[in-house]
């Protein structure tokens, strides 16, 4: 064993975000003081970001099953069986800090870490969405991190040609130091040809594949895992370099591999470098790793085996080849012109031995390792019941139309334009439905199928009461697919929270959690893959909980789907659900009364479920021409937005004497689309028929106006203008 | 026997729209592109030759710059000396500028940031075989995604493109003109597309590969690919 000179001191232990208790567990593990190496390598496996310590307990309680489930949690992405031969396979992850320092490189080495994800799993990516969450707009750092941010997610999603379709944006002080860049692929492969990173055989090659190693991201994993003080510039270098060059080539030479029978076990690169790679891959074949360090491809000199197993460089693989493919294998990754080192070999020993400059560097049994990771019963407290909103509190808006102009107009709820058109969402020529609309819609190539795909929150709900914003989320992505005409199949998680050693925060955890887990339950929409992004705080101020829920859904046949656009004029519009004018957390409360306060909507499961199965049948039959789902800004924005999506229609609402205008067109009642359609007698019969509330509230116009009620209209221009002009004037900064 | 066009996609590390063009070509042609690595010396037998879009080396050091150094490059040259059909899109034209085949470069876009989304385009001219199926004067809409596609050339050359009826396709507004607003990308003269001196090399900035499929909303590329199909049997 080499005795590296730096002694394990108390603030090292520190240093490595190790506690006291678990330093004394690696002590009796390895029966001796660690190394640096082995100090580093315990500290980055244990570290929340790759042990889930204090999530662990509450994600194991997520519905993961069901017939299409191929694969959920504990792998690089979920696989769902698409039939045909089929599976689609997707996956969300979080790199919120590294977006805070370096906004540019820390989302697109976001985006490319995700694509590795999912292009391990042998699928193609055909989909990239992300999930962005900003401080206040008037706050002084917002622009410069929308600016950063979305320029990341576009240089390297747009290089490396995969198409991103969707997203959502919120601006709210309680992301002022801490934002978050969720970042989500979507891909297809062969259900029978999925690759996987346990590893067998003791005695093949381990293969190091991609860039070369820097010292780059150094310590990722732990700083991902810490919450961010004043001095969070200072840890800009350990935000990596992202070269989406590179990884198209990766993907390209790893996919060419892939079709041939080379692959034993494959696993990407990411948090924590070749530690939890190597780490993953023989624990997983409980099986032993030997790694000669010297032959690591690097382009800084002298590096030490600490930094090159805890480096955070990009576009890497480690691989265990069939012995006999390693020419082949050779071949292609030269002619891709990325580096292909053996560096190391599988063994029997149960254990990680580490070799560099002739001498054992680290010697560490994995089972134990990985065994005995530290996993909390962290304490926690519920967050205690909100208000409901008295209704009588509230001062009626004199003008109907003007509050229409502020709400969509509002961050939250202007158009995304200025976003979406940096990034290449027509790529790879499968794009059914673009950017802006409840979820995109992906043709699968060479079939009549399509996939729908959203990302979803509402974290004010979740602050509010966790239960019911994580059931939300959860139904709302749900309904996203739906509107669509699109099967939910499965979804993916992003959980992105404070500080999980605080008892509240911890029960915004555990009641996000239930009421997802609800949620999945009733819809069967179970969760296949997910991330867990904890410590979002700054100076102690933690983020909105921010449960992010990345949904994917099956179409049988792509022309059968349909968008948020109305087609045409004097169709019938149709309201699904009940309306109850619920204000409570509402954006109309925000906006237009200064408050976020008292309950959110209600979520009932069995609702939601009858009414969006009652609108999956009406969109597959033929019998809606445009569908909507109703959230944010609720009836008025969703008539809005259809009308605004179309070529030139308005629309018109009929009077309602049953709630006051206000409350009937911005409450946020849930488990409500509004559809349109030439049927409407015979929607309204299979309502009634399917014990589902349907009414008809309006009609499509060809006037141009957007009427609210017999008293307010208001000229469309004047909406698409409030809609289409916040975004880019803000952006320069007007 | 019916002869098809033989068509041939030249692809380098970091070209990424090779598929969506080999769908469109197959679409007109009934049958799918050869394609060709950057390291062949020697080019197949075609009747058309299409360097489609992606950022070529990742397009690090200039868009196209490192691809025109490649053989498979100094081969098209080669065939467009010998008067074969040549379709630059996106990055492919970024690439006919840097090796000469066209005149002017391609600069970083005007408001600085990536911009994908249908722009309408103006057809300039249908002498040639790529746009013989359209009118002049007609009005496209076909999607641009690029970072770098303001065209720029000296007055003189643009001119000369002009005055040699070279210029194949303008970007304009909805009425059909153009103006500062609808040539988002700040392209002189709003140039969309030019053709060589034998008009038998097109460089176009727009995607017309990803207009032939009515899934995906609008057929405006079809009639370039249908023409070339038509021209080169």
């Amino acid at each position: 064993m080499s005795r590296s000179n730096i002694s394990i001191t108390t603030d090292l232990i520190t240093a490595h975000g190790l506690s006291k208790d678990e330093y004394q567990n690696i002590l009796v593990i390895l029966d001796r003081k660690p190394t640096l190496t082995e100090l580093g390598i315990f500290s980055a496996m244990w570290s929340e970001h790759c042990s889930y310590k204090s999530s662990k307990k509450w994600l194991k309680t997520l519905p993961t099953e069901g017939p299409q489930v191929i694969q959920g949690p504990g792998e690089n992405a979920g696989v769902v069986d698409i039939g045909d031969g089929q599976a689609v396979v997707f996956k969300i992850e979080s790199h919120n800090h590294p977006s805070f320092i370096e906004p540019y490189q820390g989302a697109a080495t976001g985006v490319g870490g995700i694509l590795r994800d999912v292009f391990t799993m042998g699928a193609r990516p055909v989909a990239n969405l992300n999930a962005l969450r900003f401080g206040d707009p008037d706050h002084p750092k917002t622009r410069h991190l929308v600016s950063g941010v979305v320029a990341g997610i576009s240089g390297y999603g747009n290089c490396i040609g995969v198409p991103t379709v969707g997203g959502e944006v919120n601006f709210h002080s309680a992301y002022n130091g801490n934002i978050l860049v969720n970042a989500m692929t979507v891909g297809l492969a062969s259900a029978d040809k999925i690759f996987y990173s346990a590893a067998t055989g003791a005695g093949n090659p381990v293969i190091y594949v991609g860039a070369k190693t820097g010292r780059d991201g150094i310590h990722g994993a732990t700083m991902a895992s810490a919450e961010f003080s004043e001095d969070a510039e200072e840890k800009r270098p350990t935000v990596q370099v992202g070269d989406p060059f590179t990884e198209k080539l990766l993907l390209e030479a790893c996919l060419e591999l892939m079709a041939e029978d080379a692959i034993i076990a494959i696993q990407d690169m990411g948090a924590a470098g070749l530690t939890s790679s190597s780490v993953e891959m023989a624990g997983k074949g409980r099986l032993g790793m030997q790694l000669d360090l010297d032959q690591v491809p690097t382009r800084e000199e002298a590096m030490t085996a600490y930094e090159l197993m805890l480096s955070e460089s990009q576009e890497r693989m480690l691989m265990v080849l069939k012995p006999e493919s390693e020419p082949k294998a050779r071949a292609i990754f030269e002619r891709w012109g990325l580096d292909f080192a053996v560096i190391g070999a599988l063994t029997t020993t149960g254990r990680l031995v580490i070799n560099k400059d002739d001498a054992v560097q680290a010697d560490i049994p994995i089972d134990p390792m990985v065994d005995h990771s530290p996993e909390y019963d962290r304490e926690w407290e519920r967050t205690p019941d909100p208000q409901l909103l008295n209704r009588a509190d509230l001062t009626p808006p004199d003008s109907l139309p003007d509050v229409l102009r502020r709400i969509i107009g509002s961050p939250d709820l202007a158009s995304r334009r200025w976003i979406w058109e940096q990034y290449d969402h027509l790529i790879m020529n499968d794009t059914v439905v673009r950017p802006g609309g409840d979820a995109a819609v992906i043709r699968v190539r060479n079939t009549q199928k399509a996939l729908a795909m959203t990302v979803d929150c509402t974290p004010r709900y979740c602050a509010a009461q966790p239960e019911t914003g994580g059931a939300q989320a959860v139904a709302e992505a749900w309904r996203n697919l739906t509107a669509t005409g699109a099967r939910p199949l499965a979804f993916t998680n992003n959980m992105n929270f404070g500080n999980p050693e605080r008892p509240h925060i911890m029960g915004q955890f555990a009641g996000c959690i239930a009421g997802m887990k609800a949620a999945a339950k009733t819809l069967d929409f179970p969760v296949v893959s997910g991330n867990v992004s904890l410590y979002n705080e700054t100076e102690g101020e933690p983020i909105l909980p921010t449960p992010v829920i990345g949904g994917v859904g099956l179409l049988g046949d792509h022309a059968k789907h349909t968008t948020i656009a109305l087609k045409k004029p004097n169709e019938a519009l149709v309201l699904v659900g009940v309306t109850t004018g619920w204000l409570g957390q509402s954006i109309y409360l925000r906006e237009i009364e200064g408050r976020e306060a008292c309950a959110p909507p209600p979520v009932n499961l069995e609702t939601e479920k009858a009414n969006g199965n009652l609108v999956r049948a009406l969109i597959e039959n033929g019998m809606v021409s445009a569908c909507h789902d109703l959230s944010d800004g609720g009836l008025a924005i969703a008539v809005a937005e259809m009308a605004l999506a179309s070529e030139g229609l308005g629309a018109h609402l009929n009077e309602q004497t049953d709630l006051p205008s206000y409350a009937y067109l911005f409450g946020e009642d849930q488990a409500r689309y509004l559809v349109a359609t030439s049927y409407s007698d015979a929607v309204l019969t299979r309502a009634k028929t399917a014990g589902v509330s349907a009414r008809i509230v309006g009609h499509a116009t060809n006037d141009g106006r957007l009427t609210l009620t017999n008293d307010d209209s208001i000229p469309l221009c004047v909406i698409r203008s409030a809609h289409e002009d916040w975004l880019p004037k803000y952006m320069q900064g007007s | 026997m019916l002869a098809f066009m033989k068509s041939v996609l030249i692809t380098f590390p970091g070209t990424n729209r090779e598929r969506d063009m080999a769908m469109a070509l197959e679409r007109a042609s009934g049958r799918p592109p050869k394609l060709v690595w950057h390291t062949e010396t020697e080019l197949p037998n075609a009747d058309l030759i299409v360097i489609p879009g992606g950022f070529a080396y990742g397009d690090y050091l200039r868009a196209g710059a490192m691809a025109s150094h490649t053989p498979a490059m100094r081969s098209v040259v080669d065939r467009a000396s010998q008067g074969v059909a040549i379709l630059g899109v996106c990055n492919g034209f970024q690439i006919l500028t840097e090796i000469g085949l066209l005149p002017g470069a391609l600069m970083r876009n005007a408001g600085l940031k990536f911009i994908c989304r249908n722009l309408d385009i103006r057809v300039e001219t249908t002498d040639c075989l790529f746009t013989a199926d359209y009118t002049t004067d007609q009005c496209i809409s076909i999607p641009v995604a690029h970072n770098d596609g303001n065209y720029f050339a000296d007055n003189e050359t643009l001119d000369r493109l002009e005055g040699e009826d070279r210029i194949a396709f303008r970007y304009v507004n909805t009425n059909g003109q153009t103006s500062g607003e609808a040539n988002p990308n700040g392209s002189a003269r709003s140039i969309a597309g030019i053709l060589n001196q034998n008009r038998r090399v097109l460089g176009f900035m727009p995607h017309p590969e990803n207009a032939t499929d009515p899934a995906l909303g609008g057929l405006d590329g079809c009639p370039l690919f249908d023409a070339l199909t038509r021209a080169l049997s």
